[in-house]
């Protein structure tokens, strides 16, 4: 099998490899930050920034990567700019930082993070790293907004907080509680799927 | 006696009302990998539920005496340099977490392993994956939290009792999980939602399930404190 260029590797990770619906990775921040789209596009923003850094950094340290070593030395580097992203959300975007809590320092654990790092930065040079990294957290950003935008949309009635739906609209209001998120993912996977299969089809 | 009262309270919240996987979404990773059958599930979660209470005090103890504003042992070293004012160590909690939630796992394996082969040979595959299970670090950012607030500091035993019952929360949740996916298998499910997206239309009902016990905790501490 050929190894893809850098801008296959970054158009992968729009659709055919989304983070979010065709991997299932990094389904605490998918499923906990999608109330709003406003923090799911910080959330998403926020990871992405971690992703794009963490890749860089570990595609050039490549070389001096000890195979049984290396996961922690991701986890640490990505612990890192983790706490710098967190420090910087604190410092400008306080009401935004309070409501993501725990979420944000819980990307460190976020596994999309750790697989792309060994999947693709630990093997790759610099340019190509980078563009895997910002496909993928463009794909991620794709499949968090566009639940977030669901979720908010039926369950509230607006969109990033300006009201759509006529006030007539029987707000869902379970969508916008813990429930909902489980359901709404659940219900757009198998849409997904059968979107996907259909398209094989024909 | 209230201080007993307070930590049935708290085990109370933290398992039931504010479940770690169906209200704050953490452990999802697991919650839907190894949910296929019961005993699997079962020690997962006890895996999970002792890893947490280890990670739990280690954390504990290192946000306390090292990494809190103010902390007694920074401060202590820092004077004898010759230093003044005091040291704010907590931008390192985050790295340190990680370090003793990947260290925690790897001595819970070698005890394990010296001690009870069996049991090491169930939890096997289990225990690695443990490292990069969100609700363990979700226990410790917690507890990082309720350091913070100067005026309800949390003792050892509040932070044991946050982790361990977090953990059996955890357990008693992926063990319905599985449950329930056991009887799934044999159910005809429309094909596009086979696999991951029944499961988590289930978590949902579950969820909801579990919504149930919204307010419990609230009325049980006003029962219990006249």
């Amino acid at each position: 099998m050929q190894e893809p260029t850098a801008g296959e590797r970054f158009l992968n990770g729009l659709l055919p490899e989304n983070p979010t619906y065709r991997q299932m990775l990094g389904l605490c921040a998918t499923l906990a930050v999608t109330n709003g789209v406003k923090p799911a596009f910080t959330m998403a923003c926020s990871t992405g920034f971690v992703l794009i850094c963490a890749n860089a950094m570990i595609s050039l340290m490549r070389k001096h990567l000890q195979p049984h070593l290396r996961i922690l030395i991701f986890t640490l580097t990505i612990a890192t700019f983790v706490t710098v992203v967190d420090r910087l959300l604190q410092a400008f975007f306080y009401p935004m930082s309070q409501q993501l809590g725990p979420y944000v320092p819980l990307i460190i654990v976020n596994c999309i993070i750790i697989s792309r790092c060994e999947v693709c930065a630990s093997k790759q040079s610099l340019p190509i790293a980078i563009a895997d990294a910002v496909g993928q957290t463009l794909g991620f950003l794709i499949g968090l907004v566009s639940l977030a935008s669901l979720r908010e949309l039926l369950g509230n009635g607006t969109w990033c907080e300006f009201e759509i739906l006529p006030q007539s609209w029987p707000r869902w209001r379970i969508l916008m509680l813990p429930p909902g998120a489980f359901i709404t993912f659940g219900l757009t996977l198998g849409f997904i799927e059968w979107f996907v299969h259909r398209k094989q089809r024909a | 006696m209230q201080t007993l009262i307070d930590l049935l309270l708290l085990a109370l919240t933290t398992g039931l009302c504010n479940n770690f996987v169906l209200h704050y979404f953490v452990g999802i990773c697991p919650f839907l990998g190894v949910s296929r059958r019961i005993d699997l599930a079962f020690g997962m979660g006890m895996a999970v539920t002792f890893v947490m209470a280890v990670a739990g005090l280690l954390s504990w103890s290192l946000t306390y005496f090292v990494l809190r504003p103010g902390a007694p042992l920074p401060d202590a070293i820092w004077h004898l340099a010759g230093g003044e004012g005091s040291l704010d160590l907590s931008i390192l909690s985050y790295l340190v977490y990680i370090f003793v939630i990947a260290s925690s796992v790897q001595f819970v394996e070698m005890y394990v392993r010296k001690f009870n082969p069996a049991l090491y040979k169930s939890f096997g595959v289990f225990l690695p994956l443990i490292t990069t299970n969100c609700a363990i670090l979700f226990a410790c950012l917690e507890i990082l939290k309720h350091l913070q607030t100067p005026d309800a500091l949390w003792g050892l035993h509040e932070a044991l009792v946050y982790a361990v019952s977090g953990g059996l929360g955890f357990t008693f949740a992926i063990m319905i999980m599985a449950g329930l996916r056991e009887e799934l298998d044999l159910c005809d499910v429309p094909r596009p939602l086979k696999g991951p997206g029944i499961a988590l239309c289930v978590a949902g009902i579950m969820a909801m399930a579990f919504m149930g016990f919204t307010g419990v905790d609230q009325s049980l501490s006003a029962l219990l404190s006249h």
